[in-house]
């Protein structure tokens, strides 16, 4: 747990992937911790399979929206849409990056979806990145849309709020038939990046 | 002990018309105002009335009726329908009201959500109604018990305006406690009062004019205004609504001392915008969209003769603050530094990437009616008919052809007439959604079918009003709050305003669907094509259950049919040459029903 009191938290992904529970499991938390919480969120016509991007800004009293290099971290869960939020992060800034790519809609699109490896290798030139197959955790937690939660339990240790507040969010949150499923996703997210971090650690 | 909540903005403000004391409350689903409504009609245990009305004007209206009977009211809607609702307003004013009546405005700068980005604030001074602009959800909260007290109390009705960042944004509220006492509804026959015939406007006109005094002095002494001079400072600043926060943070974060004025009300506070002249040489009024503080800054100036540098978007020292789209901490930043003349450097790009992005616009669904109504309306119109449309989730439809006009609500078939009167020769087949046509396209089906306009007008009726968040409406049978009522036909609808060809289908069915739409080509005068399947977000909601599909690789030969159908559960594997279904299908069936080879079938479980 970070005990700074203060963080600016970019969530960037795909309509429908939850971004914003995940958010709002975050900013619950943040009034259980009784620190003052802004977020901004993505609604309406920019919801349908599109890319949004969520701020949620702990211990600020001012506007919810994080200057352009303003971000301590970037929780992205899509990888595209972590290059394309990018210029939010700070020069220290870190990346939490779930690894599994949401193609968008093949005719529409010319474009070609890039490798992720190369999606990773670009983030690390300058930033301190963690994947993680976070859709691949959902499914081992008990549920593919489990995802998000996974996601908060891999930021969670960054985040200047207990462990169990956000556990806290997560009953209130999530529907009652899926409680289990989510603390559990939680815990897997925030196993697998305890482990990464560690290992980065031990390199030279 | 004080209670706290993280909630947002919508949710905040639907809770200060509870603290409030507000009655009735009414308004027409509009990103950014939908969740205020929402929250409202979702509470069970309510001691207030709440509705959403069919268009933005009747909304207004009902709400004027029942502040006229002394009670709170409250009308909501985004900004453009205030448009629809400003007949009513414009009077209003004049007319006045008695219980307390707040007009909430959802402004969108940047048009996350909209087809333009007009400014609310310009109806206040048209109107002569007062505003409120607040600068964070909690202020937009607190203002709406204040709002109903001063409305009640001068007899005028008062604009609320709210923007994205405010409707959408989230923060922990403190929360107040609830006002119990109500007044009770007591209709007084005056009228004078209640009838603007031109003898009685005469009198409220001036009556309108002699108020704003009072109403100018009491806002400017309200807590939503604050100056705080610096006087180690000859930099002043001036910062609107949520502009006042970004300013705030512009500042602390480039280590810049101003003396500052933070504007939430309308009309502008005069004495504390003439006390900041006196305490500063250069001054930037930061505010989102038009120069509305800007304008009535430099004509005061003007005014007392004053000679202060004020700088903005207008006047001869050019643009600081733009005026289009939203602000935000960078904007002001360089705004406050070009205008103090400090150096500022643009953030520049910390990761050069040479990674191309595919793009990733908003889509239809997977599954959605209207992508079956599109394709079956083009198979039997063609790609060189002209297609009007209208807004809505349909509106998604505009990389697929059928979308060739959008104007505001229910304009696509009055749009449509105005090309067939045009004298333009090729087919022409407008498409509007069920709620958008009871909003304002029965009037302009009516003076189509009246003015002999040879088109064809789809209602794309999927059974709720979807883009804004699954509202109810008059085509569903249910009210806001899910009460059973009248459920409109729009068959009968149609043919009472005088349509002759009326056809309902259903877009799933893709051969019966091109028929009928050949048909209405082909008939001579206004004929309508009623498509109607209900919302595939909604179906699942009410546990209707499809078979999904999956294409059989040995007879899928890539030609790409169900491709082109553009559906997100439909993949192309580029290696394979094969067409692929994923687990997003919600098995509509449509693209089995184009396969000329048979590949694609549903899943038995």
């Amino acid at each position: 747990m970070n005990t700074n009191n203060k963080l600016d938290l970019v969530i960037a992904g795909v309509g429908g992937q939850g971004t914003i529970l995940a958010s709002d499991i975050i900013g619950n938390s943040s009034v259980l911790e009784n620190l003052p919480v802004r977020a901004a969120e993505t609604h309406g016509m920019a919801q349908r399979g599109g890319s949004v991007i969520n701020h949620v800004r702990i211990g600020t009293d001012l506007g919810s929206m994080i200057p352009e290099q303003g971000a301590d971290v970037l929780l992205a869960l899509e990888p595209v849409e972590a290059i394309r939020y990018i210029n939010y992060l700070s020069e220290n800034g870190i990346v939490v990056l779930n690894t599994k790519p949401v193609y968008p809609v093949t005719v529409t699109s010319s474009d070609q979806y890039p490798d992720v490896s190369e999606i990773i290798n670009t983030l690390k030139k300058k930033y301190e990145v963690y994947p993680l197959d976070a859709s691949e955790l959902a499914i081992k937690a008990g549920h593919p849309q489990s995802m998000n939660v996974v996601m908060v339990g891999a930021v969670s240790s960054y985040l200047p709020i207990g462990k169990n507040r956000l556990e806290e969010c997560i009953k209130d949150l999530v529907p009652p038939k899926t409680v289990d499923i989510n603390l559990k996703a939680f815990e897997l997210g925030k196993e697998n990046i305890s482990r990464l971090i560690e290992t980065s650690a031990k390199k030279p | 002990m004080s209670m706290r909540e993280y909630m947002l903005g919508n949710v905040a403000i639907a809770r200060g018309i509870i603290e409030g004391g507000g009655q009735v409350i009414t308004g027409y689903p509009g990103t950014p105002s939908s969740e205020i409504v929402d929250t409202l009609s979702s509470i069970d245990d309510r001691d207030f009335y709440v509705e959403w009305s069919v268009n933005e004007k009747v909304a207004m209206e009902v709400a004027a009726g029942a502040s006229m009977s002394g009670v709170n009211s409250v009308v909501t809607m985004k900004h453009v329908g205030l448009n629809v609702a400003a007949d009513p307003l414009m009077t209003l004013a004049y007319m006045g009201v008695k219980g307390g009546m707040i007009v909430i405005v959802a402004d969108d700068p940047a048009c996350h959500s909209s087809q333009n980005e007009q400014d609310t604030r310009r109806y206040s001074q048209f109107s002569l109604i007062p505003g409120l602009d607040p600068s964070t959800p909690q202020e937009a909260k607190d203002m709406i018990p204040y709002a109903f007290e001063f409305s009640s109390k001068h007899g005028i009705p008062i604009i609320f305006r709210s923007t994205t960042r405010i409707s959408h944004g989230k923060s922990d509220i403190e929360l107040q406690s609830v006002n119990k006492e109500k007044p009770q509804p007591d209709f007084e026959k005056s009228v004078e009062r209640w009838v603007m015939i031109p003898k009685h406007a005469r009198i409220r006109h001036p009556r309108l004019l002699e108020i704003q005094k009072d109403i100018k002095q009491e806002l400017q002494d309200s807590e939503w205004n604050n100056l705080k001079i610096n006087e180690e400072s000859s930099f002043g600043v001036i910062a609107s609504g949520i502009s006042y926060v970004y300013a705030r943070e512009a500042l602390d974060r480039l280590g810049v001392n101003a003396s500052v004025l933070k504007i939430g009300t309308y009309p502008l506070p005069d004495d504390l915008i003439l006390e900041l002249f006196d305490n500063v040489d250069t001054l930037l009024v930061v505010e989102e969209l038009e120069p509305f503080v800007e304008e009535h800054v430099r004509a005061l100036a003007e005014d007392k003769g004053v000679n202060v540098r004020i700088l903005g978007k207008t006047g001869k020292n050019g643009e600081y603050v733009p005026r289009e789209g939203e602000l935000n901490i960078d904007k002001c930043e360089k705004a406050i530094s070009k205008a103090f003349g400090l150096t500022y450097a643009e953030p520049s790009l910390i990761l050069e990437s040479e990674l191309k992005l595919p793009s990733r616009p908003p889509a239809m669904c997977p599954g959605c009616s209207h992508r079956a109504s599109y394709y079956a309306m083009k198979k039997a119109f063609g790609s060189d008919a002209i297609y009007p449309n209208d807004i809505g989730c349909y509106t998604l439809g505009v990389q697929g052809g059928t979308v060739d006009t959008t104007l505001c609500m229910g304009a696509s078939i009055s749009v449509a007439s105005g090309i067939y009167q045009a004298g333009e020769k090729r087919p022409v087949c407008c498409a509007i959604g069920d709620s958008t046509f009871l909003h304002t396209g029965i009037n302009s089906l009516l003076n189509s079918v009246y003015n002999k306009a040879d088109i064809t007008v789809t209602i794309l009726d999927n059974r709720v009003t979807a883009m804004t968040g699954h509202q109810p409406n008059p085509g569903m049978g249910k009210t806001a709050t899910y009460e059973d009522t009248l459920e409109v036909s729009f068959d009968q609808l149609c043919r009472g305003l005088g349509a002759e060809f009326v056809e309902v289908v259903d877009p799933y069915d893709y051969d019966s669907a091109v028929d009928v739409f050949k048909r209405a080509k082909e008939f001579e005068g206004t004929s309508v094509v009623i498509s109607q399947q209900q919302c595939v977000i909604d179906a699942r909601r009410a546990g209707i259950k499809r078979n999904p599909y999956t294409i059989d690789e040995e007879k899928c030969t890539g030609c790409k049919q169900c491709v082109y159908f553009g559906c997100p559960a439909i993949e192309f594997d580029a290696s394979l040459k094969k067409a692929r279904i994923n687990s997003m299908c919600t098995g509509c069936g449509v693209c089995a029903q184009l396969c000329k080879f048979d590949a694609i079938m549903e899943v038995e479980k």
